[in-house]
């Protein structure tokens, strides 16, 4: 284990920053805006707040991303591959939560077939996320088994009043610890009481006993055909907030765009709560908002476990409790479809 | 309040005037009620709420509520009648199948601000002048001026403007509330400040369209954007300045029809104050053809729809409010 005080983690940031691109939560203008990762800059001050309101997600599967370009000339179709490699990046102090996420992403993108521009951004990431000190009312990780005291990723962070732990988890990790000079060596223990602090608080939280046990790929039918749903959607604005601060929601659109020279052929994130998801020849396949509510639902707790061993599409992060412009949620779901139907 | 509204709604559906109600269901924690319909004294029993973070507003359900067989009963602050009258105006609503409660009010609080200064909430009651947080972390006490919606800042009308029957006492138009102070600050702005303000707020936008679904004038059943077929559809911009392209054009659809009821503002998961679009229309409208509030009367002709032979002339360019 590695560390650094507090009063030079800017000189850390810096020495990162000179050889690769470096992301990191600041606060987004005013404070009721929270935090949002941008690129480092001189002078940057590092957001402690528990999450960001964009997920990391972002960074490996933006919301627009442009795929091929076609030249029309007479008959004669040009198709012309716009990939190329990514630079190297680091993104610094991403949550457990979000750490857990790429996993959930990775099994759908990086299972066959390989979605290059995703794999793409993800070998020329790399992630060093922060355990979180100050965990919220709307967090609720643990219930997935995800230990915001020990968060993945390709380095780890721990920060107390003064210093900053870091240990390596990966080669890649370990390579940029071994670049940055101003770090000291720790004993491999030293961020034991941290965690230690911050699991106590994470047993207090409200959520921690939310139970999955109503949720799987075993219970589809039963949930699918609850009534519950009804009331559940009755307020839902067909809005994708949820969606698109969700960081594990992975569906997306391909589009083309006419620039009047040729077409550009695009994807963008997509979410099932919108009217023309998944449109087909012969129409929608869900045609009310009870059902594509249902669906965002079924994909995370029903669906997702089905296909992955039981894991669920949720990470718990919390953001979609303080998005929703009616408050309707993940949680809220849960709770009304698990009463009485563990 | 709370326990007056359930009582009397609950009177309502005994006696058949309504058979369904359009209220506030109770939330996980305190800051996050969602409006719910309740069909029975036994439904509002169990979850009904009412209290200082019922911001949202309820009027837009009720073109799906009043659709429906039987009466629907509604509580309404006071901006929230103004966009149920501007619904009426539009004939989007069957006022008919509507029974209103107004409900008076003295400013809604805002979660994320709150959150904001109180990071791991339990709970939160308003006292007074205060709000009493109590946290994960200890008890933080706020003063409930500062975590008000932002509409509630410079509220325009304390006036329930269409009801059935009013539960308490109804409030008076506000002439004063400074609502147009950051318009102005806008307006004072070189064009390219303003221009750096815009962009600096509008590319921040996640194309969620929380603000266009929540908003009570943008009624339309399918939206130009969303519409495939339409040539215009817009999942995501093509690039970063057709982002702001589509809150233009929403603010002009809007114009004149807007009541400035601030949910879009209160919506937005990026807190982009898209209320200000809004209101330069509202007081360029008001500066030019006379003061109009949009939803102060049902059937009311915006100046927008509306000739008289004193509008001014379009075509004379008009700078700061003068010729
Ligand atoms: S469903 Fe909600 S809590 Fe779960 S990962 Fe998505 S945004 Fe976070
Ligand atoms: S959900 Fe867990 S990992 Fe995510 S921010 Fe909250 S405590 Fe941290
Ligand atoms: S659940 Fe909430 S955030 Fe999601 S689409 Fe419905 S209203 Fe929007
Ligand atoms: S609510 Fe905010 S982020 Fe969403 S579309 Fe509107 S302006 Fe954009």
């Amino acid at each position: 284990m590695k560390k650094v005080s507090r009063s030079s983690l800017d000189a850390c940031f810096a020495a990162i920053a000179a050889s690769q691109k470096l992301y990191l939560p600041v606060a987004d203008g005013e404070k009721k805006r929270g935090a949002k990762y941008a690129p480092w800059f001189e002078g940057a001050v590092y957001s402690t707040a528990v999450n960001t309101v964009r997920s990391a997600k972002d960074f490996f599967f933006p919301q627009v991303e442009k795929m091929t370009r076609f030249k029309m000339d007479g008959k004669q179709i040009e198709v012309e591959d716009i990939r190329k490699e990514n630079e190297d990046f680091v993104i610094f102090g991403v949550r457990a939560c979000d750490a857990a996420s790429f996993a959930i992403l990775d099994s759908v993108y990086l299972s066959d077939p390989v979605d290059s521009f995703y794999q793409n951004r993800r070998e020329h990431g790399l992630i060093m996320t922060m355990a979180c000190g100050k965990p919220t009312e709307t967090c609720f990780c643990s219930v997935f088994g995800i230990d915001a005291a020990e968060p993945a990723g390709d380095i780890s962070c721990w920060m107390t009043e003064d210093t900053v732990y870091m240990q390596a988890n990966t080669e890649k990790g370990e390579a940029l610890l071994a670049s940055l000079p101003m770090l000291e060596d720790a004993a491999d223990d030293a961020a034991e009481e941290t965690k230690a602090a911050i699991r106590q608080v994470l047993d207090k939280l409200p959520l921690k006993d939310l139970s999955t046990d109503a949720f799987g790929g075993d219970k589809l039918m039963k949930l699918f055909d609850s009534d519950k749903w009804n009331s559940l959607s009755e307020a839902c604005l067909a809005c994708g907030t949820c969606t698109f601060v969700c960081p594990t929601c992975q569906c997306y659109d391909i589009r083309d765009y006419d620039t009047g020279h040729g077409i550009e052929r695009f994807r963008c994130w997509d979410s099932c709560m919108y009217s023309d998801f998944t449109l087909c020849a012969h129409g929608n396949t869900r045609t009310t908002q009870m059902q594509r509510f249902r669906q965002r639902f079924m994909h995370k707790l029903v669906y997702y476990p089905s296909n992955n061993n039981g894991t669920f599409g949720c990470v718990g992060c919390g953001r979609c409790l303080k998005s929703c412009p009616i408050s309707m949620n993940i949680v809220k779901v849960m709770k009304t479809l698990g009463e009485g139907n563990e | 309040m709370q326990d007056t509204m359930m009582k009397r709604a609950s009177e309502l559906l005994a006696d058949g005037t309504v058979v369904r109600v359009l209220g506030w269901k109770n939330g996980e924690f305190v800051y996050d009620p969602t409006p719910a319909v309740f069909d029975s004294a036994e439904a509002l029993a169990q979850d009904f709420v009412y209290h200082d973070f019922c911001g949202s507003n309820l009027s837009k359900y009720l073109i799906e509520l009043s659709r429906l067989e039987g009466k629907t009963l509604v509580f309404l602050k006071p901006c929230d009648s103004y966009s149920l009258n501007q619904l009426l105006t539009e004939h989007r609503i069957d006022r008919e199948k509507v029974y209103i409660i107004g409900i008076p009010c003295d400013g809604k609080l805002d979660p994320d601000t709150v959150r904001s200064s109180a990071e791991g909430i339990l709970s939160a009651v308003t006292e007074g002048d205060s709000v009493q947080v109590e946290t994960m972390y200890g008890n933080v006490t706020l003063n409930k001026a500062d975590c008000l919606l932002e509409r509630c800042t410079v509220c325009k009308s304390h006036k329930v403007v269409v009801f059935d029957e009013m539960l308490g006492e109804n409030g008076t138009v506000n002439p004063d509330s400074n609502r147009f102070d950051m318009v102005e600050k806008l307006e004072a702005m070189t064009p390219e400040e303003r221009y750096e303000f815009w962009r600096g707020e509008l590319s921040r936008c996640i194309r969620c369209n929380a603000c266009r679904n929540v908003c009570p004038a943008c009624s339309c059943e399918q939206c130009v954007f969303d519409s495939p077929t339409s040539g215009v559809s817009q999942k995501a911009a093509a690039d970063s300045f057709e982002e702001n392209m589509f809150h233009i054009i929403r603010a002009f659809h809007v114009a004149g029809r807007c009541t400035d009821c601030g949910e879009c503002s209160r919506v937005c998961p990026q807190h982009i104050p898209l209320h200000l679009l809004n209101r330069k229309f509202i007081k360029d409208i008001n500066t030019y053809y006379g003061e109009y509030q949009a939803g102060a009367e049902a059937g009311s002709r915006a100046p927008l729809v509306n000739f008289t032979m004193d509008d001014c002339e379009p075509n004379v360019i008009y700078k700061g409010g003068s010729k």
